[in-house]
């Protein structure tokens, strides 16, 4: 049975050959074509039982070409002969039937150092597996009173990218990834993990950190909104410097006077270091973007300094220097993205990030955060599944979840301390951080 | 220069009904062979054709075409489902063994055994209403639309940034289930929008026509973008850009406030679109976009809004992008009552969530292609047209604040606690409008809002708002919905939040 479910997937000297196939064809000046192929599966879990179980192969073949100085993109999701004449066919005549524009460049040949992105038991993961891990955490939620939610998926895919410049890059990645809501009566916790190895995620150690924050989140009360010493799990952290990442990593975001982002001053505490390398295994590695530029580590904030920008080849030819390796598909017009992200960790360990505070809150996730001022790098968003009270330097009861509205520099600025330990936090669409828990100073709660 | 007349029509072209019938009987027969109690199929083919230009220049154009099938079976009393873009006869018997392995590993983790209800056995075609098919269009013309747009914005000293954009889409499909339903759908789509952005060293400020998120879309042909004028409102939006960068802060307090109808309409979406979809009031997406205040035993006894507040479900609206002629389950098409005289009355429902309560779908389950599963996803939540107008609205109030078109949004995983922004505010002072001002936020408790709401705009002012971005489920999928909505006045808010 196992063998059934091993991820199906084009062998790479077929796909080389459809995608040199294509380009050779192809009546454009310049041609490139991106093939992104993935099968993957998601269980999904609720009050206790699998109540949505779902898998799909499926493909994407991207075409861009450049004819007389205009651009053409079309894609289609089927690998054959005649989906690369239709989508070829259709990508020549979109750029036909436009007037000259400025045309994004497409890099030449450059070595791709080679990452790891791979496992074969995630591959072959299958839905009695999936059942099996859900099964865990369900029961062990059950035995303790609770009711248990959540998905846990497993995919595998590959991603090539060719243009007539010479350029061939290709990568197969693995990834698994869960997440869990463990809800009492009056109030719930939460867990996720995720890894290129489905073995490194520990059933029987996410129900124990999911089930003990549920029971220590009940009967919350309301405490008064203000500004409060924090102290911001991973979870909170990941997904604040993702929004630093969408509002001011790019350079196109520079170049158009939105980004928070000032070179060469200091705009956070100088505790705070963070930068985004494609090659580091420890993250979600990716060898090169989506226009077959290979990944650079690029240094975005050292020691408090704003130092670096992500590029892209629109963003890198405009500034007159080489792309970073951060652009997306074509067309693009949100320019580069930083999605392999890293915080430096600090030196205490996590428990002790309370030590000291009088009276702050512990924040366990951010829910719907919302950026309402790019510039000032101001978010809103809740708190969500473990709010805490922390009060001389120990967690005393959980608290309502709160609304704050917040500068992220200006929070960053507070810096306190940060944890030994780093976690990795996969992002819903794209990339992934790894990042310490840390305590800040001030943070404002507005409801 | 100007553009040859073309259109780009091969990839509409390529997918054909015929023999899509064959394969989906094929897949139910081998579905119930193997052991499926229920079992139904999805085939789907969606062609998106999308238009940017930015700063004068044509940005981007893509053309996107996708297709494949999808098997959704029940067996042992547990969902399976398993999805393939190849859409060819060889391909059907290892997705149907695939979904029905799925369901057997799901009824070993059962927390309750399926019930579906009564069979559904709709048979019948639908196409959207449209004047004028979107890919017949030629390039040139939309092009030649947006530049217009384009240049009319630039000649407005001091924005930095300007983009236009239009979308379209074309869905076929068809759906058939072993209870002997058989639909056949073509589904379009239309939208278009405009943003410029005015830049200074320390502020950033935006303004966009139609709504915000990019485009104003709805279901029809290109009649629907000729009908926004682009050209004509490209010059307001940027002198308004630009005159946010010099106004005052929007003031911190509790005041009236008179929301346009495009935010209406998002706050519609937000705080009663999403709590009475049944499947998060049942957990199902506990973990991830959250749950509902809205449980069941405060159906027909929750004050939720004053009397003034009545929200339909309607997937019948002409031009709503929630408006179709069967769900993804073969439900029909129909209009129902959520919110009644400011009672909470209904859920959006789907077979199984609306089996537990006794009742009968009410056809709200959407996928967002092939490789998906459907999901409780909003029609068109519209709120009633009320009796005042945006002009009576402002004459009443001493004291307000007027916000228009949505910046940011954010609300809480039960539907309750929620903050909004928007691009545009003006003071009201003494029934007239003042200063311009930005940076506008507002928040509030969705039930002590809706309770504050006295007065609606009526029909002449209502208008149907397509959302296209609507996230929900795991793996993600994204709705387009709408909501009829009209400029609408609440009481006591407090606006003017920001750190």
């Amino acid at each position: 049975m196992k063998s059934m479910e091993v991820a199906r997937l084009t062998d790479e000297a077929e796909l080389k050959q459809f995608m040199t196939g294509l380009l050779e064809r192809s009546p454009a000046q310049q041609t490139e074509v991106m093939v992104t192929e993935w099968d993957s599966a998601l269980t999904r879990f609720a009050n206790n039982g699998i109540h949505q179980n779902v898998a799909e192969r499926n493909v994407s073949v991207r075409v861009r070409v450049v004819k007389d100085g205009k651009t053409g993109v079309a894609s289609i999701n089927q690998l054959n002969e005649s989906a690369a004449t239709d989508v070829l066919k259709r990508a020549v005549a979109i750029a036909d039937l436009q007037p000259k524009s400025d045309v994004v460049p497409m890099p030449g040949p450059a070595p791709a150092r080679a990452v790891d992105a791979w496992s074969d038991a995630t591959a072959v993961a299958t839905p009695e597996e999936r059942a099996d891990f859900v099964a865990t955490v369900c029961m062990k939620a059950a035995a303790a009173g609770l009711k248990a939610f959540g998905a846990f998926s497993t995919s595998a895919g590959q991603f090539a990218i060719a243009n007539s410049l010479g350029v061939f890059h290709h990568q197969r990645s693995t990834q698994a990834t869960v997440n869990s809501v463990v809800m009492g009566e009056a109030g719930s916790g939460y867990a996720d993990r995720g890894a290129i190895d489905v073995r490194e995620l520990d059933k029987d150690e996410l129900a124990a950190e999911v089930i003990e924050k549920a029971q220590r989140n009940q009967n919350a009360q309301p405490v008064e909104p203000g500004v409060y010493e924090v102290v911001l799990e991973e979870y909170a952290v990941a997904e604040m410097l993702e929004f630093m990442s969408f509002m001011g990593f790019s350079a196109l975001a520079a170049q158009e006077e939105r980004s928070f982002m000032r070179l060469g001053e200091k705009i956070t505490g100088e505790e705070i270091t963070i930068w985004d390398d494609g090659l580091d295994r420890t993250g979600l590695p990716a060898a090169f973007d989506f226009e077959g530029v290979p990944k650079q580590r690029v240094d975005l904030i050292t020691g408090g300094v704003a130092s670096g920008l992500v590029y892209d080849m629109a963003t890198a030819t405009r500034a007159g220097r080489q792309s970073t390796g951060h652009g997306l598909p074509a067309p693009n017009t949100e320019g580069p993205f930083a999605v392999n992200l890293f915080m430096k960790p600090g030196t205490q360990a996590k428990a002790e990030l309370a030590s000291g505070i009088k009276r702050g809150i512990w924040v366990t996730r951010f829910w719907y955060v919302r950026i309402v001022h790019p510039k000032a790098s101001i978010i809103t968003g809740m708190t969500r599944e473990g709010t805490f009270l922390i009060e001389d330097g120990r967690i005393t009861r959980p608290v309502k979840d709160l609304r704050f509205t917040q500068s992220i520099l200006e929070a960053l600025q507070g810096t306190e301390a940060l944890s030994r330990s780093t976690k990795l936090e996969i992002g819903e669409f794209i990339g992934a951080s790894r990042v310490p828990a840390v305590r800040l100073k001030a943070f404002t709660f507005t409801s | 220069m100007p553009l040859r007349r073309a259109t780009l029509s091969a990839a509409v072209e390529s997918f054909s009904l015929v023999g899509m019938k064959d394969l989906a009987e094929a897949a139910l027969n081998a579905a119930q062979v193997k052991g499926a109690s229920y079992a139904d199929v999805r085939l789907d083919h969606h062609v998106t054709q999308d238009i940017v230009v930015k700063n004068g220049q044509l940005a981007a154009v893509s053309d996107d075409a996708s297709e494949g099938f999808g098997v959704r079976v029940i067996v042992d009393g547990a969902w399976g489902f398993a999805g393939s873009a190849r859409l060819d006869k060889t391909e059907i018997e290892p997705v149907v063994d695939r979904a029905i392995r799925i369901a057997r590993a799901s009824a070993r983790v059962r927390s309750a055994r399926l019930d579906l209800g009564p069979p559904v056995t709709s048979r019948g075609r639908y196409r959207t209403p449209l004047e004028r098919d979107p890919f017949a269009v030629p390039l040139s013309e939309k092009v030649d639309l947006l530049l217009r747009a384009d240049a009319a914005m630039g000649s407005v000293k001091g924005v930095t940034i300007r983009e236009g954009s239009m979308e379209f889409i074309r869905q076929t499909k068809i759906f058939a289930s072993t209870e002997g339903a058989f639909t056949e759908q073509e589904l379009y789509e239309a939208g278009a929008g405009l943003e410029a952005t005015a830049t200074s060293p320390d502020d950033v400020q935006n303004r966009s026509y139609p709504n915000s998120f990019g485009r104003h879309q709805g279901s029809g042909g290109y009649e629907y973008i000729t009908a926004m004028e682009l050209d004509r409102h490209a010059g307001r939006i940027a002198e308004e850009a630009v005159a946010l960068l010099s106004a005052p802060q929007c003031p911190s307090g509790v005041k009236t406030l008179i929301l346009d109808a495009s935010q209406t309409a998002l706050q519609i979406h937000e705080s009663c679109g999403h709590p009475t979809e049944l499947d998060r009031v049942f957990g199902m997406e506990a973990a991830y976009a959250g749950t509902s205040f809205m449980t069941p035993e405060k159906l027909n006894h929750l004050q939720y809004g004053s009397p003034k507040v009545t929200i339909t479900a309607d997937a019948l609206t002409p031009t709503g992008l929630g408006t179709f002629g069967w769900d993804d389950e073969g439900v029909p098409a129909q209009r129902t009552f959520l919110i009644k005289d400011g009672l909470f009355v209904g859920y959006l429902t789907s077979r199984e969530t609306a089996s537990v309560l006794g009742q009968e779908s009410n056809g709200t389950m959407r996928a967002d292609g092939w490789n998906r599963i459907p999901l409780i996803r909003m029609t068109n939540v519209n709120l009633e047209p009320g009796d005042s107008s945006l002009e009576r609205m402002i004459a009443e109030t001493r004291d307000g604040v007027y916000m228009e078109t949505n910046r940011s949004w954010s609300i809480d995983d039960k539907r309750l606690n929620f903050q909004f922004g928007t691009q545009l505010a003006y003071e009201i002072v003494d029934g007239k409008r003042g200063r311009m001002l930005k940076n506008a936020t507002y928040a509030g408790i969705t039930p002590e809002f809706w309770n504050s709401c006295d007065a609606v705009a009526g029909r002449q002012e209502w208008t149907v708002w397509g959302l296209a971005n609507c996230g929900k489920g795991q793996p993600p999928q994204v709705a387009h919905v709408a909501h009829g909505a009209a400029p609408a006045r609440f009481q006591h808010v407090k606006v003017g939040i920001l750190k």
